[in-house]
């Protein structure tokens, strides 16, 4: 299984990211932001969190419009893996991958902390090795992780079971908890709580590693 | 030719900035602030020199990166 790992001007997640797929048995493959096209046979994307092109403008909205952009568009339109997480999924809403926005937190405070997530859904790659219903924890680090959507567009997401997590205890005002969601063929996944800063003993908690690992043996048996 | 674009959150999207500011003002002393909306201006120099073309021009603009539209709106000025 072959993962991409995306990084842009700003990207600070980026490493961590590449080590937990790495961790979980992929190959990876480490793409610049000025590139255009993926390297052959990626499986998989990664879209890391940071603060991508300093935030300017609104979180995502430059990367989302970055040379690599299209081809991240492209792959999920041909029915590619793609996870952003943090910064990746701000860049993944701008995309118009997932539905919704990330708007600044109700606080206004930035949070920087370990949350309790519930897995909302196992319909998916990546929330399959959980139960549902079980509390994973994986750190938050964000400034802008309220996730807002229209009514419709929450309907939708709960009526076709496609919240990934929520949060335990909101940390950041987001619309119905919402820590993560998935696309409409539950391929690509967004969400601010960073699971790749749980996969070692060494980061305080594993929980994220099952992620990977479910990600990397499902994608290597296709 | 000269465009200014006004960029707001939707009405109905709550503005936590906003509402900062306006508790900020309450503090200063500023008791007869209802509501703040906070926003951003964008001003461009541009090449073209129709009025019409520069408009769509912007509007294109707008729709492809300098708004959100799902969670802002926006308005275009040109001088």
């Amino acid at each position: 299984m072959k993962a991409a790992i995306i990084t842009f001007p700003g990207s600070n997640c980026d490493r961590d990211l590449a080590d937990a797929f790495a961790k979980a048995g992929a190959e990876v493959v480490r793409v610049w932001h000025k590139d255009t096209v993926l390297p052959s046979g990626v499986d998989v994307i990664g879209v890391p969190g940071g603060f991508s092109y300093g935030d300017y403008l609104r979180c995502g909205a430059i990367a989302s419009r970055s040379p690599i952009g299209q081809a991240v568009v492209d792959f999920a339109a041909r029915g590619g893996y793609v996870i952003g997480i943090c910064n990746g999924f701000q860049v993944l809403t701008e995309m118009g991958l997932l539905p919704g926005a990330l708007m600044r937190n109700a606080s206004l405070k930035f949070v920087c902390k370990p949350v309790t997530l519930k897995v909302a859904t196992t319909d998916s790659a990546f929330t399959a090795p959980y139960a549902k219903g079980a509390e994973v924890v994986f750190p938050v680090a964000h400034h802008d992780g309220n996730y807002t959507i229209d009514a419709e567009g929450l309907k939708a997401l709960q009526g076709e079971d496609r919240v990934a997590f929520r949060y335990a205890q909101n940390p950041n005002g987001s619309v119905d908890d919402i820590a993560g969601v998935l696309s409409a063929n539950r391929r690509v996944l967004g969400m601010m709580p960073h699971p790749e800063r749980a996969v070692d003993p060494t980061q305080g908690g594993t929980d994220g590693a099952a992620l990977f690992r479910a990600l990397s043996g499902m994608l290597a048996q296709a | 030719m000269k465009a200014r674009v006004h960029v707001m959150l939707k009405d109905g999207v709550l503005d936590p900035q906003g509402e900062a500011v306006r508790h900020a003002l309450g503090h200063l002393g500023f008791s007869g602030v209802e509501a703040v909306r906070q926003g951003k201006v964008i001003e461009l120099d541009l090449a073209a020199t129709d009025k019409t073309a520069a408009e769509a021009e912007v509007k294109a603009m707008c729709e492809k990166l300098l708004a959100n539209t799902v969670i802002e709106k926006y308005t275009i000025e040109i001088a």
